[in-house]
């Protein structure tokens, strides 16, 4: 397998606050990795490091052929290589679904009109949601709108997915719609990385999972040990509660 | 000579209506274009520029209309800038709204969430084709409402120019009641073309204001 991201001693700073301590981090093709962790030990943080909306101070990450963190970057290359899934959902709410999903395409990759509908249908039709492509962002459920979010960011075919805490923000009785629109991701062999409080989908669907804490890995595994054999204290005061 | 308010009064307080008019709409159009400029240098541009900006606009909002007026035609010559009328009329006016539509705009700039710059940049999308295609369309609708209201405080305040002689709608009127001594009828025809004007603008305004409020809450 080859590696898809690799990151290594990367420290941020906001201000003099050190918010990653040197993070070490390897994920290979395919892999899905959970990162699991209290709030603030800094785990959206890396996320932002990863595809550039954050700069860092030290270290490097090499990703999809990009390295970030050896002088100035092709950061729009870099992003279109690498989809990201907000909390929020953050839809363009005066566009439709549909125009959602042509946006980037259309602006960044130069996608022809006459090839915007197949795109659409083909992502829209991986998360379930072809019925709404003329609906807009207002008109959908929490759910919907985060699938919408997902398809959107398939359309620029990115070669890594990052996810941070996807489902935070929905009902509980919508969250489902949402994991396994992911599951399903996962299962096609798609790169991802997503930061998630629901450990039980971490434990069944992430290959690996790492334990952040404090602005470090503090451990990391194969997420039946993560799991089922913590190592450290932190990790099993962390996973007890949220077990039971 | 004294004459009679009548028709050809009436005609004469039109012709003013539509000196007001015309002033309001190149106002609004200078105001616009420069303030739109001024409304991204301080919402989106470096601190060198922000800064300036800000202080531009402080300054006019903080000065009555009718000293710019004043400025712009007595003061002027004082540097050997000698302005018609009209031009001052013109000049202090888009010096107004190109302040006010800018503070105003750059309000609706940044109502839009910063998430929203996020989720676009992460797709991709360069700074200038954020605000294209994802800000300016979302800022544009919440501008709407302001914008109209603030096209009827426009129209309305173009009457100080009365005070330096640029014969709009207010000016036609005094000069009209000092020919006919009728001040109840000239200036009751005076009021009720400015109403004829702004009232449905601001009626235009409250609507587009409302329908903001009702997007934003609906889901
Ligand atoms: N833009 C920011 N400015 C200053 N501090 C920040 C900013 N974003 C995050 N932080 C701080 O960085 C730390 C890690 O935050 P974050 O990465 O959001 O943690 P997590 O996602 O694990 O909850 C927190 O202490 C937070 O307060
Ligand atoms: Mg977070």
């Amino acid at each position: 397998m080859s590696t898809a991201l690799h990151i290594e001693g990367l420290k941020k700073y906001f201000g003099a606050h050190e918010v990653l301590k040197g993070v070490d981090l390897e994920v290979a093709s395919g892999d899905v990795i959970a990162v699991i962790g209290r709030s603030g030990s800094g785990k959206s943080t890396m996320l932002r490091c990863i595809n550039g909306l954050e700069p860092f101070q030290q270290g490097r990450i090499r990703i999809a052929g990009h390295v970030l963190g050896e002088g100035p970057q092709n950061l729009r290359v870099l992003r279109t290589e690498v989809g990201m899934v907000f909390q929020s959902y953050n839809l363009f709410p005066h566009l439709t679904v549909a125009e959602n999903i042509t946006l980037a395409p259309r602006v960044v990759r130069k996608l022809p009109r006459a090839r915007h509908d197949e795109l659409v249908d083909k992502v829209l039709s991986r998360v379930g949601l072809l019925d709404k492509k003329h609906a807009y962002p207002d008109e959908l459920s929490g759910g919907q709108q985060q699938r919408v979010a997902i398809a959107r960011s398939l359309a620029m075919e990115p070669r890594v997915m990052l996810f941070d805490e996807v489902t935070s923000a929905l009902d509980p009785e919508l969250t489902g719609e949402v994991l396994k629109a992911i599951q399903e991701l996962a299962e096609t062999g798609m790169t991802m990385v997503l930061v998630t409080h629901e450990m039980g989908f971490a434990r069944q669907v992430a290959t690996k999972t790492v334990f952040m804490h404090h602005g470090r890995v503090w451990e990391s595994g194969p997420s039946e040990e993560i799991f089922g054999n913590p190592q450290t204290d932190e990790l099993r005061a962390f996973i007890e509660p949220n077990l039971k | 000579m004294i004459q009679d308010f009548g028709t050809d009064g009436v005609i004469f307080l039109a012709r003013g209506l539509m000196w007001t008019l015309g002033l309001s709409v190149a106002t609004f159009l200078c105001g616009g274009i420069l303030g739109l400029i001024f409304a991204l240098g301080r919402s989106l541009g470096p601190r060198w520029i922000r800064l300036p900006i800000a202080t531009y606009i402080e300054l006019v909002q903080a000065t009555p209309l009718l000293i710019v007026v004043f400025l712009s035609f007595y003061g002027l010559p004082f540097f050997g800038l000698y302005l018609p009328p009209l031009a001052a009329a013109s000049l202090a006016l888009t010096l107004y709204a190109t302040a006010f539509l800018a503070d105003i705009w750059r309000g609706c700039i940044e109502a839009v969430p910063r998430t929203q710059w996020e989720a676009s940049e992460a797709l991709g999308l360069s700074g200038p084709e954020t605000l294209r295609h994802v800000i300016m369309p979302q800022a544009i609708r919440i501008s709407l409402g302001p914008t109209v209201g603030f096209m009827v405080q426009i129209v309305k305040n173009t009457s100080v120019t009365a005070l330096i002689g640029f014969v709009e709608l207010t000016r036609a009127g005094q000069l009209l009641n000092n020919q006919t001594f009728q001040p109840f009828h000239v200036f009751i025809t005076v009021a009720l073309m400015y109403f004829a004007i702004c009232y449905p603008m601001s009626l235009w305004s409250e609507k587009l204001k409302e329908k903001r409020n009702v997007d934003s809450t609906a889901h």
